[in-house]
Protein backbone atom coordinates (compact mmCIF):
# COMPACT_ATOMS: atom_id res chain seq x y z
CA UNK A 1 0.00 0.00 0.00
CA UNK A 2 2.76 2.96 0.88
CA UNK A 3 5.02 1.71 -1.66
CA UNK A 4 1.91 1.55 -4.53
CA UNK A 5 1.42 5.31 -2.98
CA UNK A 6 5.49 6.15 -3.01
CA UNK A 7 5.45 4.63 -6.42
CA UNK A 8 2.97 6.24 -7.98
CA UNK A 9 4.13 10.00 -6.27
CA UNK A 10 7.51 9.12 -7.82
CA UNK A 11 6.11 8.35 -11.40
CA UNK A 12 4.35 11.69 -11.72
CA UNK A 13 7.05 13.56 -10.35
CA UNK A 14 9.39 11.57 -13.34
CA UNK A 15 6.57 12.77 -15.78
CA UNK A 16 6.55 15.90 -14.59
CA UNK A 17 10.73 16.26 -14.77
CA UNK A 18 10.41 14.88 -18.56
CA UNK A 19 8.01 17.34 -19.92
CA UNK A 20 10.15 19.95 -18.43
CA UNK A 21 13.14 18.61 -20.11
CA UNK A 22 11.14 18.25 -23.49
CA UNK A 23 9.33 22.00 -23.02
CA UNK A 24 13.37 22.99 -22.91
CA UNK A 25 14.38 20.83 -25.70
CA UNK A 26 11.71 22.69 -27.86
CA UNK A 27 12.90 25.87 -26.78
CA UNK A 28 16.13 25.71 -27.27
CA UNK A 29 16.02 23.90 -30.70
CA UNK A 30 13.22 26.53 -31.92
CA UNK A 31 16.14 29.12 -30.64
CA UNK A 32 19.46 27.69 -31.75
CA UNK A 33 19.19 28.21 -35.63
CA UNK A 34 19.56 31.29 -37.53
CA UNK A 35 16.42 32.98 -38.57
CA UNK A 36 15.46 32.26 -42.53
CA UNK A 37 15.60 35.19 -44.77
CA UNK A 38 11.71 35.59 -44.32
CA UNK A 39 12.46 35.46 -40.51
CA UNK A 40 11.68 39.44 -40.25
CA UNK A 41 8.25 38.90 -41.95
CA UNK A 42 7.51 36.04 -39.21
CA UNK A 43 8.82 38.23 -36.57
CA UNK A 44 6.85 41.16 -37.39
CA UNK A 45 3.59 39.08 -38.42
CA UNK A 46 3.76 37.75 -34.87
CA UNK A 47 4.49 40.99 -33.12
CA UNK A 48 1.78 42.03 -34.46
CA UNK A 49 -0.67 38.95 -33.17
CA UNK A 50 0.84 39.17 -30.11
CA UNK A 51 1.79 42.47 -28.86
CA UNK A 52 -0.26 45.11 -30.53
CA UNK A 53 -3.64 42.72 -30.52
CA UNK A 54 -3.02 43.01 -26.78
CA UNK A 55 -2.51 46.81 -26.29
CA UNK A 56 -6.18 48.01 -26.05
CA UNK A 57 -6.75 45.36 -23.05
CA UNK A 58 -3.72 46.35 -21.39
CA UNK A 59 -4.86 49.88 -22.03
CA UNK A 60 -7.72 49.78 -20.44
CA UNK A 61 -6.88 47.89 -17.58
CA UNK A 62 -4.04 50.35 -16.38
CA UNK A 63 -6.26 53.11 -16.95
CA UNK A 64 -8.24 51.66 -14.34
CA UNK A 65 -6.31 50.34 -12.08
CA UNK A 66 -4.32 53.66 -12.19
CA UNK A 67 -7.40 54.88 -11.42
CA UNK A 68 -8.39 52.62 -8.77
CA UNK A 69 -5.01 52.77 -6.51
CA UNK A 70 -5.21 56.88 -6.73
CA UNK A 71 -8.68 56.44 -5.47
CA UNK A 72 -7.59 53.85 -2.82
CA UNK A 73 -4.54 55.68 -2.06
CA UNK A 74 -5.96 58.85 -1.66
CA UNK A 75 -8.83 57.78 1.00
CA UNK A 76 -6.25 55.60 2.81
CA UNK A 77 -3.69 58.69 3.19
CA UNK A 78 -6.31 61.41 3.56
CA UNK A 79 -6.85 60.39 7.32
CA UNK A 80 -3.04 61.04 7.92
CA UNK A 81 -3.20 64.15 6.18
CA UNK A 82 -0.44 63.07 4.20
CA UNK A 83 -2.57 62.61 0.44
CA UNK A 84 0.25 64.12 -1.88
CA UNK A 85 1.60 61.17 -1.14
CA UNK A 86 -0.48 59.37 -3.16
CA UNK A 87 1.90 60.00 -6.87
CA UNK A 88 4.54 58.30 -4.86
CA UNK A 89 1.79 55.52 -3.46
CA UNK A 90 0.59 54.79 -7.01
CA UNK A 91 3.99 54.70 -9.01
CA UNK A 92 5.76 52.53 -6.66
CA UNK A 93 2.78 50.13 -6.57
CA UNK A 94 2.36 50.27 -10.62
CA UNK A 95 6.10 49.99 -11.35
CA UNK A 96 7.21 47.40 -9.10
CA UNK A 97 4.20 45.25 -8.67
CA UNK A 98 0.87 45.47 -10.39
CA UNK A 99 2.40 46.87 -13.67
CA UNK A 100 4.76 43.44 -14.44
CA UNK A 101 1.87 41.20 -12.87
CA UNK A 102 -1.09 42.58 -14.07
CA UNK A 103 0.01 42.90 -18.06
CA UNK A 104 1.58 38.84 -17.75
CA UNK A 105 -1.65 37.68 -16.34
CA UNK A 106 -3.80 39.57 -19.09
CA UNK A 107 -1.28 38.35 -21.57
CA UNK A 108 -1.47 35.20 -20.48
CA UNK A 109 -5.10 35.27 -21.02
CA UNK A 110 -5.39 37.12 -24.14
CA UNK A 111 -2.13 35.85 -26.16
CA UNK A 112 -1.13 32.96 -24.29
CA UNK A 113 -4.32 31.05 -24.64
CA UNK A 114 -4.54 32.25 -28.34
CA UNK A 115 -1.04 30.90 -29.32
CA UNK A 116 -1.83 27.69 -27.30
CA UNK A 117 -5.32 27.59 -29.73
CA UNK A 118 -3.39 28.17 -32.58
CA UNK A 119 -0.63 26.10 -32.78
CA UNK A 120 -3.13 23.13 -31.26
CA UNK A 121 -5.36 23.16 -34.37
CA UNK A 122 -2.33 23.31 -36.23
CA UNK A 123 -1.70 20.08 -34.88
CA UNK A 124 -4.75 18.78 -35.22
CA UNK A 125 -5.04 19.31 -38.71
CA UNK A 126 -1.90 18.02 -39.26
CA UNK A 127 -0.14 21.14 -40.77
CA UNK A 128 2.77 20.61 -38.24
CA UNK A 129 3.39 16.91 -39.79
CA UNK A 130 3.10 18.39 -43.50
CA UNK A 131 5.47 21.21 -42.78
CA UNK A 132 8.08 18.53 -41.78
CA UNK A 133 6.98 16.53 -44.66
CA UNK A 134 8.21 19.33 -46.97
CA UNK A 135 11.75 19.49 -44.98
CA UNK A 136 10.46 22.23 -42.87
CA UNK A 137 11.27 22.48 -39.04
CA UNK A 138 7.50 23.66 -37.72
CA UNK A 139 9.75 24.23 -34.23
CA UNK A 140 12.22 26.87 -36.44
CA UNK A 141 9.28 28.15 -38.24
CA UNK A 142 6.38 27.86 -36.28
CA UNK A 143 7.43 28.31 -32.69
CA UNK A 144 10.00 31.09 -32.72
CA UNK A 145 9.24 33.54 -34.19
CA UNK A 146 6.13 33.46 -31.71
CA UNK A 147 8.40 33.19 -28.79
CA UNK A 148 10.28 35.84 -29.54
CA UNK A 149 7.13 38.27 -30.51
CA UNK A 150 6.20 37.38 -26.71
CA UNK A 151 9.80 38.04 -25.55
CA UNK A 152 9.61 41.88 -27.30
CA UNK A 153 5.77 42.37 -26.55
CA UNK A 154 5.08 41.75 -22.72
CA UNK A 155 8.22 44.38 -21.56
CA UNK A 156 6.85 46.85 -24.11
CA UNK A 157 2.94 46.46 -22.54
CA UNK A 158 3.95 46.45 -19.10
CA UNK A 159 5.98 50.20 -19.76
CA UNK A 160 2.95 51.01 -21.13
CA UNK A 161 0.93 50.07 -18.82
CA UNK A 162 2.90 51.86 -16.14
CA UNK A 163 2.73 55.02 -17.89
CA UNK A 164 -0.91 54.78 -18.53
CA UNK A 165 -1.50 53.83 -15.09
CA UNK A 166 0.56 56.57 -13.40
CA UNK A 167 -1.57 59.27 -15.80
CA UNK A 168 -4.57 57.34 -14.79
CA UNK A 169 -3.86 57.85 -10.87
CA UNK A 170 -3.00 61.55 -11.94
CA UNK A 171 -6.82 61.73 -13.34
CA UNK A 172 -8.43 60.80 -9.95
CA UNK A 173 -6.08 62.39 -7.38
CA UNK A 174 -5.01 65.68 -9.23
CA UNK A 175 -7.67 66.09 -11.23
CA UNK A 176 -11.07 65.06 -9.17
CA UNK A 177 -9.36 64.78 -5.78
CA UNK A 178 -7.79 67.83 -5.98
CA UNK A 179 -4.00 66.49 -4.99
CA UNK A 180 -1.32 69.28 -6.19
CA UNK A 181 -0.07 68.42 -9.14
CA UNK A 182 3.21 69.70 -7.84
CA UNK A 183 3.02 67.20 -5.12
CA UNK A 184 1.77 64.23 -6.99
CA UNK A 185 4.48 64.19 -9.63
CA UNK A 186 7.52 65.45 -7.05
CA UNK A 187 6.73 63.26 -4.38
CA UNK A 188 7.00 60.41 -7.32
CA UNK A 189 10.22 61.84 -8.43
CA UNK A 190 11.52 61.60 -5.46
CA UNK A 191 10.73 58.07 -4.53
CA UNK A 192 11.20 56.75 -7.89
CA UNK A 193 14.60 55.65 -8.87
CA UNK A 194 15.17 54.26 -12.64
CA UNK A 195 17.35 51.45 -11.81
CA UNK A 196 15.79 50.05 -8.62
CA UNK A 197 12.24 50.37 -9.85
CA UNK A 198 11.55 50.61 -13.20
CA UNK A 199 14.48 48.57 -14.64
CA UNK A 200 13.45 45.44 -12.09
CA UNK A 201 9.93 46.04 -13.03
CA UNK A 202 10.68 45.32 -16.61
CA UNK A 203 13.58 42.40 -15.72
CA UNK A 204 10.04 40.94 -13.82
CA UNK A 205 8.21 41.88 -17.28
CA UNK A 206 10.96 39.52 -19.08
CA UNK A 207 10.79 37.10 -16.67
CA UNK A 208 6.78 36.48 -17.25
CA UNK A 209 6.90 36.94 -20.96
CA UNK A 210 9.68 33.66 -20.97
CA UNK A 211 7.03 31.52 -19.02
CA UNK A 212 3.89 32.47 -19.93
CA UNK A 213 5.33 32.42 -24.01
CA UNK A 214 6.90 29.03 -23.03
CA UNK A 215 4.23 27.82 -21.50
CA UNK A 216 1.76 28.52 -23.89
CA UNK A 217 4.11 27.13 -27.08
CA UNK A 218 4.52 23.99 -25.22
CA UNK A 219 1.37 22.99 -24.57
CA UNK A 220 0.19 23.56 -28.18
CA UNK A 221 2.90 21.88 -29.34
CA UNK A 222 2.55 18.67 -27.07
CA UNK A 223 -1.59 18.69 -27.47
CA UNK A 224 -3.44 15.80 -27.82
CA UNK A 225 -4.67 16.75 -30.97
CA UNK A 226 -8.80 16.28 -30.74
CA UNK A 227 -10.90 19.24 -29.82
CA UNK A 228 -11.22 18.06 -26.36
CA UNK A 229 -7.01 18.18 -26.08
CA UNK A 230 -7.15 21.31 -27.36
CA UNK A 231 -9.46 23.12 -25.09
CA UNK A 232 -7.77 21.41 -22.17
CA UNK A 233 -4.26 23.06 -23.06
CA UNK A 234 -5.73 26.40 -23.46
CA UNK A 235 -6.71 26.12 -19.99
CA UNK A 236 -3.30 24.49 -18.77
CA UNK A 237 -1.74 27.06 -20.45
CA UNK A 238 -3.74 30.23 -18.23
CA UNK A 239 -3.45 28.33 -15.05
CA UNK A 240 -0.56 27.56 -15.38
CA UNK A 241 1.26 30.93 -16.50
CA UNK A 242 -1.32 32.35 -14.11
CA UNK A 243 0.26 30.38 -11.22
CA UNK A 244 3.84 30.74 -12.01
CA UNK A 245 3.54 34.61 -12.60
CA UNK A 246 2.50 34.93 -9.33
CA UNK A 247 5.06 32.23 -7.94
CA UNK A 248 8.23 33.71 -9.70
CA UNK A 249 6.93 37.53 -8.74
CA UNK A 250 7.60 36.64 -4.92
CA UNK A 251 10.50 35.26 -5.46
CA UNK A 252 11.58 37.96 -7.65
CA UNK A 253 10.35 41.01 -5.17
CA UNK A 254 12.20 38.90 -2.14
CA UNK A 255 15.34 39.09 -4.19
CA UNK A 256 15.28 42.72 -5.51
CA UNK A 257 13.70 44.24 -2.95
CA UNK A 258 13.46 42.12 0.09
CA UNK A 259 16.98 42.61 0.71
CA UNK A 260 17.86 38.45 0.41
CA UNK B 1 -2.28 46.95 -47.98
CA UNK B 2 -3.38 44.39 -44.92
CA UNK B 3 0.60 43.57 -44.67
CA UNK B 4 1.04 47.71 -44.77
CA UNK B 5 -1.12 48.25 -42.09
CA UNK B 6 0.46 44.95 -39.72
CA UNK B 7 3.64 46.63 -40.35
CA UNK B 8 2.49 50.02 -39.40
CA UNK B 9 0.77 49.16 -35.98
CA UNK B 10 4.13 47.07 -35.59
CA UNK B 11 5.78 49.89 -35.33
CA UNK B 12 3.81 52.31 -34.14
CA UNK B 13 3.62 49.87 -30.81
CA UNK B 14 7.39 49.53 -30.61
CA UNK B 15 8.09 53.08 -30.93
CA UNK B 16 4.86 53.38 -28.28
CA UNK B 17 7.13 51.70 -25.75
CA UNK B 18 10.25 53.35 -26.07
CA UNK B 19 8.59 56.55 -26.07
CA UNK B 20 6.60 55.50 -23.22
CA UNK B 21 10.10 54.22 -21.60
CA UNK B 22 11.78 58.03 -21.74
CA UNK B 23 8.60 59.59 -20.36
CA UNK B 24 8.31 57.27 -17.79
CA UNK B 25 12.20 57.72 -17.01
CA UNK B 26 11.82 61.78 -17.07
CA UNK B 27 8.61 62.32 -15.47
CA UNK B 28 8.17 59.31 -13.26
CA UNK B 29 11.28 58.28 -11.81
CA UNK B 30 12.57 62.04 -12.46
CA UNK B 31 15.64 61.34 -14.34
CA UNK B 32 17.80 63.99 -15.74
CA UNK B 33 19.06 63.79 -19.64
CA UNK B 34 22.23 66.08 -19.20
CA UNK B 35 23.53 64.76 -16.11
CA UNK B 36 24.69 67.38 -13.50
CA UNK B 37 24.66 70.71 -16.19
CA UNK B 38 22.86 73.30 -15.24
CA UNK B 39 22.67 73.00 -11.83
CA UNK B 40 25.42 74.10 -9.20
CA UNK B 41 26.29 72.72 -5.67
CA UNK B 42 26.11 73.68 -1.95
CA UNK B 43 26.51 72.15 0.83
CA UNK B 44 25.75 72.96 4.76
CA UNK B 45 26.00 71.54 8.14
CA UNK B 46 23.48 70.81 10.43
CA UNK B 47 23.69 69.74 13.96
CA UNK B 48 21.24 67.27 12.78
CA UNK B 49 19.86 65.73 9.97
CA UNK B 50 17.04 62.97 10.99
CA UNK B 51 15.12 62.15 8.56
CA UNK B 52 16.95 63.91 5.71
CA UNK B 53 17.47 61.05 2.60
CA UNK B 54 19.32 61.82 -1.00
CA UNK B 55 17.13 62.86 -3.69
CA UNK B 56 14.98 64.90 -0.88
CA UNK B 57 13.74 68.69 -2.41
CA UNK B 58 15.52 71.41 -2.11
CA UNK B 59 12.92 74.81 -1.35
CA UNK B 60 12.85 78.34 -2.01
CA UNK B 61 9.71 79.82 -0.84
CA UNK B 62 8.14 76.46 -1.10
CA UNK B 63 9.10 75.92 -5.03
CA UNK B 64 11.71 73.36 -5.40
CA UNK B 65 14.81 74.55 -6.76
CA UNK B 66 16.90 71.77 -6.31
CA UNK B 67 17.94 68.33 -4.18
CA UNK B 68 20.16 66.70 -1.78
CA UNK B 69 23.06 64.89 -3.43
CA UNK B 70 24.00 62.78 -0.22
CA UNK B 71 23.99 63.20 3.56
CA UNK B 72 27.28 62.40 5.19
CA UNK B 73 29.28 63.03 8.26
CA UNK B 74 32.00 66.14 8.12
CA UNK B 75 34.74 64.98 9.98
CA UNK B 76 36.26 67.38 11.37
CA UNK B 77 33.11 68.76 13.26
CA UNK B 78 31.10 65.56 13.57
CA UNK B 79 28.30 67.33 12.43
CA UNK B 80 25.72 66.51 9.18
CA UNK B 81 26.91 67.13 6.29
CA UNK B 82 24.38 68.22 3.32
CA UNK B 83 25.63 68.24 -0.21
CA UNK B 84 22.75 69.73 -2.52
CA UNK B 85 22.45 70.36 -6.78
CA UNK B 86 20.48 73.99 -7.31
CA UNK B 87 19.37 74.74 -10.90
CA UNK B 88 21.89 77.53 -12.11
CA UNK B 89 18.71 79.34 -13.07
CA UNK B 90 18.53 80.54 -9.24
CA UNK B 91 21.23 82.03 -8.59
CA UNK B 92 20.44 84.72 -6.51
CA UNK B 93 20.72 82.91 -2.87
CA UNK B 94 22.58 85.39 -0.99
CA UNK B 95 25.83 84.79 1.06
CA UNK B 96 24.20 84.78 4.28
CA UNK B 97 21.12 82.96 3.12
CA UNK B 98 19.87 80.21 5.54
CA UNK B 99 18.96 76.45 5.33
CA UNK B 100 16.33 74.45 7.21
CA UNK B 101 15.69 70.99 7.74
CA UNK B 102 11.12 71.09 7.44
CA UNK B 103 8.74 68.26 7.12
CA UNK B 104 6.07 68.09 5.01
CA UNK B 105 2.63 67.52 6.81
CA UNK B 106 2.79 66.05 10.25
CA UNK B 107 4.47 62.41 8.87
CA UNK B 108 5.49 63.56 5.14
CA UNK B 109 8.79 63.45 3.99
CA UNK B 110 11.74 65.97 5.16
CA UNK B 111 12.96 68.47 2.84
CA UNK B 112 15.61 71.73 2.89
CA UNK B 113 14.03 74.80 3.05
CA UNK B 114 16.17 78.16 1.99
CA UNK B 115 15.52 81.26 2.43
CA UNK B 116 17.50 84.56 1.71
CA UNK B 117 19.18 87.14 3.51
CA UNK B 118 19.92 90.51 2.94
CA UNK B 119 23.36 90.46 1.80
CA UNK B 120 24.65 91.56 -1.61
CA UNK B 121 27.31 88.65 -2.83
CA UNK B 122 25.37 85.01 -3.64
CA UNK B 123 26.66 81.96 -3.31
CA UNK B 124 28.25 80.25 -5.89
CA UNK B 125 29.12 76.53 -6.88
CA UNK B 126 30.82 74.92 -3.92
CA UNK B 127 30.18 77.52 -0.93
CA UNK B 128 28.72 76.72 2.10
CA UNK B 129 25.68 77.84 4.13
CA UNK B 130 26.64 78.82 7.38
CA UNK B 131 23.21 79.70 8.79
CA UNK B 132 21.95 76.16 9.23
CA UNK B 133 18.44 74.95 11.45
CA UNK B 134 18.25 71.35 12.43
CA UNK B 135 15.68 68.86 11.98
CA UNK B 136 12.92 68.43 14.23
CA UNK B 137 13.09 65.40 16.49
CA UNK B 138 9.89 64.65 17.97
CA UNK B 139 11.65 62.76 20.69
CA UNK B 140 13.55 65.79 21.83
CA UNK B 141 10.59 67.70 21.74
CA UNK B 142 9.24 65.85 24.07
CA UNK B 143 11.96 65.24 26.37
CA UNK B 144 12.21 69.18 26.79
CA UNK B 145 8.66 69.62 27.34
CA UNK B 146 8.78 66.94 29.85
CA UNK B 147 11.89 68.48 31.60
CA UNK B 148 10.14 72.10 31.36
CA UNK B 149 6.94 70.56 33.11
CA UNK B 150 8.94 69.05 35.51
CA UNK B 151 10.63 72.23 36.43
CA UNK B 152 7.65 74.23 37.33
Amino acid sequence: MMFNWLQKLGSRVLLRLSSLGAALVMLLQSLLVLPGPRGWQRLTQQLYVVGVQSFIIIFVSAGFIGMVLGLQGYTLLVDYGSEQAVGQMVALTLVRELAPVVAALLFAGRAGSALTAELGLMKATEQLASLEMFGVDPLHRIVAPRFIAGLISLPILVIIFNLVGVYGGHLVAVEWLGVHSGAYWGNMQAAVDFSDDVMNGLIKALVFATLVTWTALYQGYTCVPTSQGISEATTRTVVYSSLMILGFDFILTALMFGGL
Amino acid sequence: MAKKWLEISVGGLLVAGIAALLVLALQVSGSHLGGASGQYRLTALFDNAAGLSAKARVTLAGVTIGEVDQVSIDKQTLMARVDMSIDSAVDYLTLDSSASILTAGLLGEKYVGLSIGAEEEVLADGDMIEDTQSALVLEELIGQVLLNLGGD
